[in-house]
This record gives structure tokens, sequence and C-alpha cells, in this order.
């Protein structure tokens, strides 16, 4: 039994961390988010260039071979940056689709540009009516002429704005509701009959709405298994949840350590805040909230690596606890941080926005405490 | 990043596992229930025979020499077999104190008689009139030849009434600030003017006591450390006190009893453990318990890689107290009008129920444990001093 990181994984997690020192300042990343693009290309230039886009991935594929515990140092420390760039939609879930349920020649032709940094990817899941139940799907595909066509509209696409290349999930057999009859797509984003209206997320993340309005795929656009998609849906989202809990977890220690230096620091009533008891009392508890995330993170971590579905019951014991404790841990930095707190000037406000739609992808903690109960109380 | 067992690992669980089934009988389980902390005795000269009663301790001493993963293993199986853990006055507080600051004397006398449950022992640190704030004790310690004279009080001392011997913080200067003049000594509780008086708890059972000290006279060579350095051994011995604390592995039985519970506790026909509200209380625990767990197994591997606690050690107290008595509350909410039951020999085929009274005694008791071993407020004290340096 150890907690330990590799040394290999200590020298990811130093590069991203230095990276975000030397390069991702408060005043450059705001500029970043600010910009017409939302996010830097040479950022990702770098990050391609610095070995980090191609971490999950296999060797075979071009990639370094990582498994679950480089890509949780990678997501946590930047979530300690508040990384903009759209690591998490092309790496984690375009990406990780891609090499699932790719044949070698889809592989190859996606993967070795996405790792080179050239290719900007999304995964298209989410519909209007559809919430955290990815299977209620109406995007269909229906065969036609040797391929497929393509017909429906997906929401709050995640890098749905800069993604080149759409992993999209539709249709092609079975009701609304059904968990069969789904299947993936490799869709060119700039194909004709695609359309997008894109629009920034208040954790500046960009997304778009995108209509597929008779889409004309060939045989070879079709990912894997016609109707088994969900196999492979929930391969990447299980592997998605423990990165975004690494990222939140990540988050949450940030806001502890600058929550804890400021009330060391201001003054109030003659003497620094941090002086008070009840204050000492509630940063013991966000302290408390920290340790334990971090705590089931390493569970998570260490079920998935012996064999991921194992992890299951506790990847949504993780989803309830990130969700829970987070918000303890953004309410009491903003509420610790007085009217300073409730600025758009501060980076606070922002590590909480970035927290609460962390809590609001694949499920938050009510969907899981209810996948958890079913799971672990099964009659 | 690893928790997978070796096959060594798996050998060791095998052999713990023979182990408790062969020794832990029904007859020993119902000894330990009829004669309660007494029983308890018996259970560890078992335990010392197989050399596992102290597994915390170095193996020069008597200890076992094992792995946190070991630790783990040992501490998880006892605890799903519902044995209960040792009294741990002796073979983790005391002993650990004496191990760090005894004299060679001490050491040979007080170690081997602590492995083999030859001495019973009591904790002597509360007074009447100081609880939390400790370094507030009174009770006086005169020099008076090769010895000192006692006079003072203790409070809350857990079984005082088995008690061989008694370890005590005593008051041997008055001049300096309260935590310096302070000094842990070794009581024989034979000795002559200890007076114990029982108090009856909340759970209306009698554990704990008043110890009066009347001119006791205790040899001067019973000082384990310094005298006036009381404070820091003390201490010692509350971060000792803390990491054993969480009680992971009885939590996760508390929860388990409550699962057989619910599955057969009914309310119009259907099944506690199917009615979603309380779905959702079990599950708010048990997620906070799943982390705990591998909180502890954290500290347990730091520990055992050689490193002292880090910062999530702190909260093993604090969070485990507060699931210890969540899962307490919760199962005696179950009982619904049995929770009320007091002790009782009555059967439970005339009773109407099984558990209640149980329920009832676990939860009253387990009240004090967000108060004892420095209140969970004084934790937070602790930890907001000395973890995240707050002034």
């Amino acid at each position: 039994m150890n907690f330990d990181y590799t040394e290999e994984q200590q020298m990811v997690r130093d590069s991203i961390a230095r990276f975000v020192q030397d390069d991702y300042d408060w005043d450059t990343r705001r500029a970043i988010v600010d910009g017409d693009d939302g996010m830097s290309r040479d950022n990702w230039n770098t990050f391609a260039e610095l070995g980090w886009l191609s971490i999950p991935f296999s060797e075979a594929d071009g990639g370094f071979g990582g498994n679950i515990v480089d890509l949780s140092v990678v997501m946590e420390e930047m979530g300690k940056g508040l990384v903009v760039e759209p690591f998490f939609p092309t790496v984690v879930l375009f990406g990780g689709l891609v090499s699932r349920a790719g044949d070698e020649a889809q592989r190859g032709a996606v993967l070795e540009n996405l790792i080179s940094g050239q290719t900007l990817g999304a995964f298209a899941y989410v519909e209007r009516q559809s919430r955290f139940e990815i299977s209620d799907c109406k995007t269909t595909a229906t065969a036609s002429d040797g391929g497929f066509t393509l017909n429906g509209e997906k929401v709050v696409v995640f890098n749905g704005e800069h993604a080149s290349q759409l992993v999209v999930l539709a249709r092609t057999s079975g009701e609304q509701f059904d968990r069969d009859g789904l299947s993936l797509f490799l869709v060119d984003a700039n194909a004709a009959g695609v359309s997008k209206v894109a629009y920034p997320m208040m954790d500046a993340q960009r997304v778009a709405n995108i209509t597929f309005d008779n889409v004309q795929l060939s045989a070879d656009a079709l990912l894997g298994t016609e109707g088994g998609a969900m196999d492979v849906v929930d391969q990447v989202v299980r592997e998605a949840l423990i990165a975004l809990a690494a990222e939140a977890v990540g988050i949450m220690g940030t806001l502890n350590a600058k929550t804890l230096e400021y009330t060391k620091t201001r003054e109030q009533f003659g003497t620094a805040i941090g002086s008070f008891q009840a204050l000492q009392h509630r940063m013991v508890d966000t302290m408390m909230a920290y340790e334990q995330a971090k705590s089931l993170l390493f569970k998570a971590l260490c079920e998935y690596k012996i064999e991921p579905e194992s992890a299951d019951t506790t990847i949504h014991a993780l989803k309830v606890l990130i969700d829970r404790n987070s918000k303890l841990i953004y309410g009491e930095a903003i509420q610790l941080h007085g009217g300073m707190g409730i600025t758009d000037e501060l980076d606070i406000g922002h590590y909480a926005k970035r927290l609460m739609m962390i809590n609001a992808t694949f499920g938050d903690g009510t969907f899981h405490r209810s996948e958890f109960i079913d799971q672990a109380y099964a009659a | 990043m690893d928790i997978a067992l070796s096959a060594d690992d798996v050998a060791f669980r095998e052999e713990v596992q023979n182990f408790f089934d062969t020794q832990f009988t029904p007859e020993m389980e119902a000894n330990l229930r009829a004669k309660g902390a007494t029983g308890m005795i018996e259970w560890q000269k078992i335990l010392h025979e197989k050399g596992w009663v102290a597994p915390n301790w170095p193996v020069e001493h008597g200890g076992t020499g094992w792995s946190a993963t070991q630790k783990y293993i040992f501490e998880t199986e006892r605890s799903l077999r519902g044995i209960p853990d040792v009294v741990p006055f002796g073979l983790v507080m005391v002993a650990n104190v004496i191990m760090a600051f005894g004299t060679d004397e001490q050491k040979e006398y007080f170690l081997p008689r602590i492995l083999k449950s030859e001495d019973w022992w009591c904790q002597g640190y509360s007074e009447p009139g100081s609880g939390s704030d400790l370094a507030s004790l009174k009770t006086k310690a005169e020099r008076d030849g090769d010895d000192y004279i006692i006079n003072g009080a203790k409070i809350w001392t857990t079984y005082a009434q088995y008690a061989d011997w008694i370890f005590c913080l005593v008051r041997t200067d008055n001049s300096g600030k309260k935590q310096e003049g302070i000094t842990f000594i070794l009581v024989d509780m034979k000795s002559e003017g200890i007076k114990v008086n029982p108090i009856i708890g909340i759970d209306n059972e009698h554990n704990l006591n008043e110890v009066e000290f009347n001119n006791v006279r205790v040899p001067a060579k019973n000082v384990v450390g310094e005298v006036g350095k009381g404070w820091t051994v003390a201490k010692a011995l509350l971060a000792h006190e803390r990491t054993g604390i969480a009680g992971v592995a009885d939590i996760k039985r508390n929860m388990r009893m409550i699962k057989e519970a619910a599955a057969k506790e009914t309310n119009g026909g259907q099944r506690l453990i199917d009615d979603a509200g309380f779905q959702q209380r079990m599950a708010d625990i048990e997620v906070e318990l799943m982390a705990l767990e591998f909180t502890e197994l954290r500290t347990l591997a730091t520990m055992a890689a050689g490193g002292f606690p880090g910062p999530e050690s702190s909260l093993l107290k604090i969070k485990g107290t507060e699931l210890q008595q969540a899962t307490q509350e919760l199962r005696m909410e179950m009982a619904a009008y049995y929770q009320g039951v007091l002790p009782t020999d009555m059967d439970p085929e005339v009773l109407g129920h099984s558990f209640g009274s149980d329920a009832r005694r676990a939860f009253m008791y387990g009240r004090a444990a967000t108060i004892y071993g420095g209140s969970n407020e004084v934790q937070k004290n602790i930890i907001a001093k000395y973890v995240l340096g707050l002034e």
C-alpha cells in the first residue's frame, strides 16, 4: 500500500506547476480569457511540445501510455492554475472516445494530430432535454447511400467553439431513452449541414450549440460498434469523472490556501482576522473537507488501477463528496474574503465558478447520490 | 498510488481470519457481553499469546512489526466480527509514554505486565473544574524525601473501579506558566488515601469515576520523563491517541448493522432500506466514511514509512467521532419506540425487539467521544494553530 506519486508523475506535476507559475499568472490568464479566442494557441502548442497532450494515449497510438494517476496529476495541476485551454474536452473526452472506439485507421487519422496540437476536439452528447441522462438522445443517424445521415441538435458542447472535429452521439435504432441503439460518429465540424452557435460559460469555457441538418457521413465515420456506443461512453465518463475530481481537488486546495493566506494578513478591529476562533474553526472545516475529498480521490484511483469498473461505487461517492465539499470550500472562500470575494477582479470567484461547472458536468451530487444508492443498496 | 494486496498480505489475511474464527468463539463473545470490560482481559491474554495484542509497539518491546497494510487488515477483520478493540489505557496510552520517556527500570517492570494484561490502567487527566483546559489542573504533588505526597481529585476516570494503576498529570510547581510545573506520574491504585467514587453516565452505566487523592504517598521513581515536563509527555500521548481514534472499522460495522436492521424494520409495510429518505441518510454517512477510511490509510502509510502523520491525521478524531455519532443516531432512530429501553435482561421475544437498548447505550455513551481526548473544539484549536499556522 502506498499513496506516493512516481518520480515521473512528480516531474509532470512540476512541469505543469512551473508553466502555471511562469507563464500563466492571473493577468495573463485574464487577457487570454478576455480575448476573442478565449484560449491561447501558443499555450496549446506548448502543451503539445511538453508532451501533456499525449499522456493518456497508448504508445502504439503515439502517446505516453500513462495511467489514470498520470492523468489525475495533470488535471489537478491544471485545476490549481485554472487553465482554460481545452485539455479536458479534447484529450479526455474526444481523445478518450477515439482511442477506445476507433479502429486503427481512425485512431491513426485523429490521434497523431491531436497529440501534436493541431486538432482540437469535442464530444457532443448533451441535448436540451437530456440533463445528466446521456442515453436520452433524440439526435438520429439513419443509414443512407452506404453511409449515414445525421440530424439533430447538441447543446453546451464543451470546446464546441474551437473544435475542428467532433464525436457525436446519435441514435441509429431504438427509442429516445434506450441505452441500446446509440452510436458514435466522427464528424468534421465544418462539414455541410453542421452549424453552431458559440457562447462563453461562467468558467470561461467556450461552448456551442451545434445543429446537424442532413449531414452526410460516410460509413467510416462510424466510431466503434453500431448501436453499442454506451459501453465506450461509460468507460470515458468513468475516466472523465476521476479527471474532473482531480481538477476539483486542485482547485479546492488552492482556494483553501488563498483564503488561509488572506486571513493571516487582512486586519480588522486591529488584528489579523485569522486570529478569530470563529474563523479558525471554519478554516479547519474547509481543510478537512479538502483532505477528505483527496482521500476519496486516492481510493478511486487505486481501485481504477486494479479494474476500472470496480471503482464505480467509489466514483459516485466521490462526485457526491466533491459536490458537497466544494460548496463548503468556495462558499467559505468567498465569505472570508469579504467584499473583495464578490468581485470579478479577484480570482476567488473564478475558482468557485469552475467548481460549480465541474459539479454540473456528468451529473451533480444529487444525481450521483441516487446512482450510489442504486449500487450500494440494491435489493 | 496502489492498494493491491501482495501474496504475503493475502496469506496474512487468511492467518488473521483463521485466528479470529477459531479463537473468538461464541463462548468468548458471550463472556465479553456478560462481564463487560473485565471479560476483555481474558481476550487480551489470548491475543498476547498469539503475539498480536500490541500491533503498534516496536518489535523489541513485543510489538508485531506489521506493515501499514497488515495493521489495516488486522483491524478490518477484527471489527468485521464485532470484536472489541483492546482497552487503550495501558496498551496504547501509558505504554507509549513509558517507551518514549520512561527509565529502563520503568520499561522493564511495566511494559511486560501491560503486554500480559496483568495490570489494568486508567487515566488521571481531567479534574473537577478543569475540563478541556487541561493545563489548569490543580492536583498537587509535594516532594517528601524519596516520595511525592499527592492531594486532589481526578474525574471522568474510565474503569478506575477495575484499575491497578493510574497515570496522572499532577502539579509539582505553581510558580511559572500553567503548562510548566506539570509532572507525569504513575500511581498504584492500592495506595492508601485513594478513594474511587462512581459516576453513573448518561448511558445509565457505571464506567466513569471520580478518584480522590488524600495524602497519597508515591515513590519519586514513578515519575515518567522529567519533573515539570509532564505537559510535553501529555502532548506526545495525545498525538498517539488521535491517530488511533477514527475508529473507521467500527463505524463500518455500525453501518452494516444499520443495513441489516433496515432490511427488517418496516413502516407501513415498506422496509426502511427501501425508503428514499433513509437511503439518502445512509449514503451521506457512507460517502464520508469511504473517504475517512482512506484518510486513515494515508496516515498509516505515512507512519509506516517512518514519517510523522501529516495534516490528514488531525482530522481523524473530529471526523471519526462525528461519523460514529451519526451512525449511532441512525441506529437508535431505527429502533423507534424501542430506542428508549433501559438496560434489561428481558428476553427479546417478550420485549418484542432486539437492539433498542444496545442502540440507546451506544448512542448515549457515544456522546463522550466528541468530548474526551481533547474535545473536538479543542482539536480544531490545535489544528488551527499547528497545521494552519493561525495564531
